[in-house]
């Protein structure tokens, strides 16, 4: 009876581990058979490894349509495998080995704690490239990239400054690191750029996607007054709807979400990876990958279209559009930078002074809260 | 400071309804001398269930329902591995969260996008409009009702009815429950199958009531949250409200204090429900430890 019910036991956590596994890895499977009438060896196996489902309206969704705008592009040349859910443990180990042996040549793990996975893999198989979305560790055959929201999210803050009516902006974030605080600062800055008045209370959630606070982060701020709502989380569902129901305006972060709020959406920061991906895939193709700067760093941002401004909604009139436009041209040409200095912290400390232009490692280091941001840094 | 007050409170019972489910099914089932450590896995089956059920069929109230089934679904099985084949109860528990994680990761991935809609608040005539009280207390969701009223009718039956003392008896001396002809295992398993229904409505609460979306993983650890506000309300349903809220205090709190531009970690204010459940079990340990049903010792000191 005892070894019995320890066998039940253990049968139970088999299949409970079983059933893990089985969502972490769906098994990789060719998405569309492409024509098979192409000679084997000018199709190149193109493998994506995503963290969360394709269709969450945000980072997720975002790298899957990259993976297929640039299957799109570049047609018969490759064949593309794709696997959601991949935690960032050593399962994505295993599931990069397994596209490996299914002929992958080039490896997208698009999640941030991929990296170290990927770098173990990437020593093992060094005729395979392997290009990292975010990471800040690159190897021979392990290059990275990452694109500059902010800019759009300047965009995004430009616009909600002109549609307010209390100038009571609320932004719910997620944990105070650089990435977070730079967008939670380039949102006041264009904000603050067209409408003086402006402030932009923040909350952070301390979680990534927790539906339950996100909504009550959401009721707090509505109460109090705040009519434009934004946010860094990796699901905005909750939020954009919580925004929509209770009649107030939302931007968008990660994926055009216009769809779930026809009344309030206003415009928001899509990622807009498939020519990037595009250009890093045919980078390996040529054979040219290794020599270029894709090999590294590579950073990009509006002016190579790796981040773009979701369409506007129905309420964005066509003056505001206009004026978000040119800003996004003076961006693109260079004549505009969103944290051009003076830049001042809360306290009206002088961070960025005068003239200056930081550098990508000032912005990645960014630990403060400009002024006109109501909140403060959890430390 | 009025409206912060408002917004700290009615957001206390908004976040804590959720916990407050999930925990009164598990007092029921330790009740019966049966630790259910897959509360937090009911809770997700819960929350899943309602939201697709709700997503099929437009109707939140039949959507939380499935959830309740499917947490007491659930449930059945850590009783049929704990109860009937005396597989060990922790265990079989944790065996329980990881299994609803995985099966609702995977057929909850194409519920994700999905929109519906979901429970309204309701509003009580003469009450909801009410200074103070009204929003704080009569602006909540069905479900929302239905837990406050459920804590003391359950403490009515634990105390009140011979069912209840039969299932309290099955927790404190199994024996006593043959000796009047009841089967102690049929009685446990019933707690357990009614625990999980609970947690599974307290699931629901999330999805369909609270943030009207599937998330994977959406509980967050709200499951062994409820499991630990148990031994902190000392096995009672009527503390349980207490405990549930004060966890949902403390995460509206932080919230309501940092929108309104009031530094408030998240970081401690996330921590504060366990911190006062570990200080209530260092300062009163013993007493407490007394009103730890008997049976269920077992499961704590001589092993499972």
């Amino acid at each position: 009876m005892r070894i019995n019910s320890r066998l039940v036991v253990m049968a139970v956590m088999l299949i409970g581990s079983l059933m893990l596994a089985a969502c972490g890895s769906p098994a990789a499977a060719p998405a569309g058979s492409k024509d098979a009438a192409a000679p084997a060896s000018a199709v190149t196996t193109v493998g994506f490894l995503f963290v969360g489902p394709k269709d969450d309206f945000g980072y997720n969704q975002a790298a899957y349509l990259g993976s297929t705008g640039m299957e799109k592009e570049l047609g018969s040349k490759v064949k593309v495998i794709r696997a959601e859910n991949v935690p960032e443990t050593e399962e994505a180990e295993r599931v990069m080995e397994s596209m490996i042996q299914q002929g992958a040549k080039v490896i997208f793990p698009t999640s941030y704690g991929h990296l170290d996975p990927a770098l173990n893999v990437a020593k093992r198989h060094p005729e395979v490239t392997f290009i990292h979305q975010g990471g800040l560790k690159t190897s021979s055959n392990l290059g990275t990239y990452f694109g500059n929201i902010f800019e759009e999210v300047y965009l995004g803050g430009v616009t909600a400054g002109k549609m307010t009516k209390t100038n009571k902006l609320g932004f719910i974030a997620s944990f105070p690191i650089p990435q977070v605080l730079e967008n939670i600062n380039a949102f006041e800055l264009g904000a603050k750029s067209v409408n003086p008045n402006a402030t932009t209370s923040v909350v952070f959630t301390a979680n990534w996607c927790d539906p339950g606070k996100q909504a009550e982060a959401a009721n707090n701020l509505i109460a109090q007054g705040v009519d434009v709502l934004t946010q860094h989380q990796d699901c905005t569902k909750t939020i954009v709807e919580a925004a929509e129901r209770k009649g107030i305006m939302s931007v968008g972060y990660h994926a055009d979400a216009s769809s779930l709020a026809p009344k309030g959406w206003l415009t928001g920061s899509v990622w807009n990876w498939s020519p990037l991906y595009t250009q890093e895939v045919q980078a390996v193709l040529d054979g040219k990958w290794k020599e270029g700067p894709l090999a590294g760093k590579y950073r990009v941002g509006m002016k190579e279209g790796a981040v773009k401004l979701a369409p506007f909604g129905s309420s964005v009139p066509a003056d505001v559009q206009a004026l978000v436009k040119q800003k996004e041209q003076d961006i693109m040409s260079g004549k505009l930078a969103p944290f051009a200095g003076p830049i001042k912290d809360q306290s009206g400390a002088v961070k960025i002074a005068a003239g200056v232009n930081p550098t990508v490692d000032q912005l990645e280091t960014t630990d403060y809260l400009v002024e006109g941001v109501v909140g403060s840094i959890p430390r | 400071m009025l409206p912060i007050i408002i917004a700290v409170l009615s957001g206390a019972i908004r976040s804590g309804t959720a916990v407050l489910f999930a925990c009164l099914g598990e007092i029921i089932a330790e009740r019966a001398g049966v630790v259910n450590l897959g509360t937090e896995g009911c809770m997700l089956i819960g929350a899943l269930g309602a939201f697709a059920a709700t997503a099929m069929t437009g109707n939140p109230f039949l959507g939380a329902f499935v959830g309740g089934l499917c947490g007491a679904s659930l449930a059945a099985v850590h009783a049929y591995v704990a109860v009937i084949r005396r597989g060990n109860q922790l265990a079989s528990g944790l065996a329980i969260t990881i299994l609803g994680l995985g099966v609702t990761s995977f057929f909850g991935r194409s519920f994700v996008a999905t929109q519906i809609n979901g429970m309204n608040s309701i509003s009580i005539a003469g009450l909801s409009d009410l200074p103070i009280l009204g929003p704080i207390l009569f602006q909540h969701d069905a479900l929302t009702y239905l837990a406050a009223f459920l804590a003391p009718g359950i403490w009515f039956v634990l105390y009140r009815t011979r069912w209840g003392l039969m299932l309290r008896a099955t927790g404190e001396r199994q024996d006593v429950v043959y000796s009047v002809g009841l089967s102690p295992t049929l009685i446990r398993c019933l707690a357990v199958i009614c625990g999980g229904f609970l947690a599974g409505l307290g699931g629901a609460q999330l999805s369909v009531a609270y943030t009207l979306n599937w998330v994977e993983n959406m509980t967050q650890g709200r499951g062994y949250v409820a499991v630990a506000l148990v031994i902190f309300s000392s096995w009672s349903p009527l503390t349980a409200v207490a405990g549930s809220y004060l966890f949902g205090g403390a995460l509206s709190l932080q919230l309501a204090l940092q929108a309104r531009g009031v530094g408030a970690s998240p970081f401690l204010m996330s921590a504060i429900p366990y911190l006062v459940t570990l200080a209530v079990l260092v300062l009163v340990g013993r007493r407490r430890r007394q009103a730890m049903p008997d049976e269920l010792r077992a499961v704590f000191e001589r092993g499972g």
